[in-house]
């Protein structure tokens, strides 16, 4: 598995992707700077990781979902290979047009940093084989524009296609109300493109894979990215 | 030649600054306030002196970066 986390002005979690990708995959990931035009030759997975990038103006990921790199990603995907964003590289992946919808204002317009659960939907991609279908995990969310909209006709193909990959629940898998901490569109917290090969998720799995940071319900995701 | 992009929200897209402002104009006794909305504008200055060409730049920067098009729409005008 060879891994690559981008880098866009403003990112401040790559440290973070850096370390999980290490730890799963024995290698330290190589940093690919967002002006570069092509990815190092054998790239398997390719993560976008969490920050502000260019300050969150105009929109959150906007202007970095235009990234000279991102043509690269976006060619990298269409092949088929790997693409995992967290929180900003979730939103980068909308703004970038490698996912569908758009992630918009909290609706009580708070930037929310704390402990959530989390539903996995389904257990046989790529991403999540290392987890139970409907498993609860417990990871970190920090962001203030994690409330995923998409038109209704979006929402039910990603729904008829399994192509949600995690919702917010609450600590015994039950979602909705107080449980959704953003407003998220049926309380999706990640969705995966039509071929499952790209997964964008808010919540940060890659700051739960040491108990010495209160668990490792995170893990799964990377264990799983090697698995193969 | 100077141009004037506004860029609103689709009708129906939730919007929660823009709540949060109705609701604070309503709080200060600002009486008749049915709805407000939160958008952005460009002021954009352009080299080109072409009205077509200005219109053709203009949709294209809005279409590429200023407004995204899933949630937004966006008007041009040139002034």
């Amino acid at each position: 598995m060879k891994a690559v986390v981008v880098l866009f002005p403003g990112s401040n979690r790559e440290g973070d992707a850096v370390r999980a990708l290490e730890m799963a995959t024995g290698k330290k990931p190589q940093i690919v700077w967002h002006a570069e035009t092509e990815l190092p030759a054998g790239t398997d997975l390719v993560l976008l990781p969490g920050g502000f990038s260019y300050g969150d103006y105009l929109r959150c990921g906007a202007i970095a979902g235009r990234a000279a790199i991102m043509d690269a990603v976006r060619a990298h995907a269409a092949r088929g290979g790997l693409v995992l964003g967290i929180c900003n590289g979730f939103q980068i992946l909308c703004e970038g047009g490698l996912l569908p919808g758009v992630l918009m204002r909290n609706k009580d317009l708070r930037f929310i940093c704390k402990m959530q659960h989390l539903r996995v939907e389904c257990a046989d991609t790529v991403f999540t084989r290392a987890y139970t279908k409907n498993q609860i995990i417990k990871v970190a969310i920090a962001h203030g524009e994690g409330n995923y909209e998409a038109d209704d006709e979006t929402i039910k193909r990603l729904e008829g296609d399994g192509r949600v990959a995690f919702r917010y629940c609450d600590d015994k898998g039950v979602v909705g109300g107080l449980a959704n901490p953003n407003g998220s569109t049926n309380d999706i917290a990640g969705i995966y493109s039509d071929k499952r090969n790209v997964l964008g998720m808010m919540p940060h799995p890659e700051n739960l894979i040491d108990p010495l940071v209160g668990g490792i319900d995170g893990a799964g995701l990377f264990k799983s990215l090697v698995a193969a | 030649m100077k141009a004037r992009v506004t860029v609103t929200l689709k009708t129906g897209v939730l919007d929660p600054q823009g709540k949060a402002i109705e609701g604070a104009l309503k709080s200060f006794g600002i009486a008749g306030v049915d709805s407000v909305r939160q958008g952005k504008v460009f002021d954009i200055e352009l080299s080109t002196q072409d009205r077509a060409q200005a219109e053709v730049l203009l949709k294209a920067a809005c279409e590429k970066l200023l407004a995204n098009t899933v949630v937004e729409n966006y008007r041009v005008e040139i002034v």
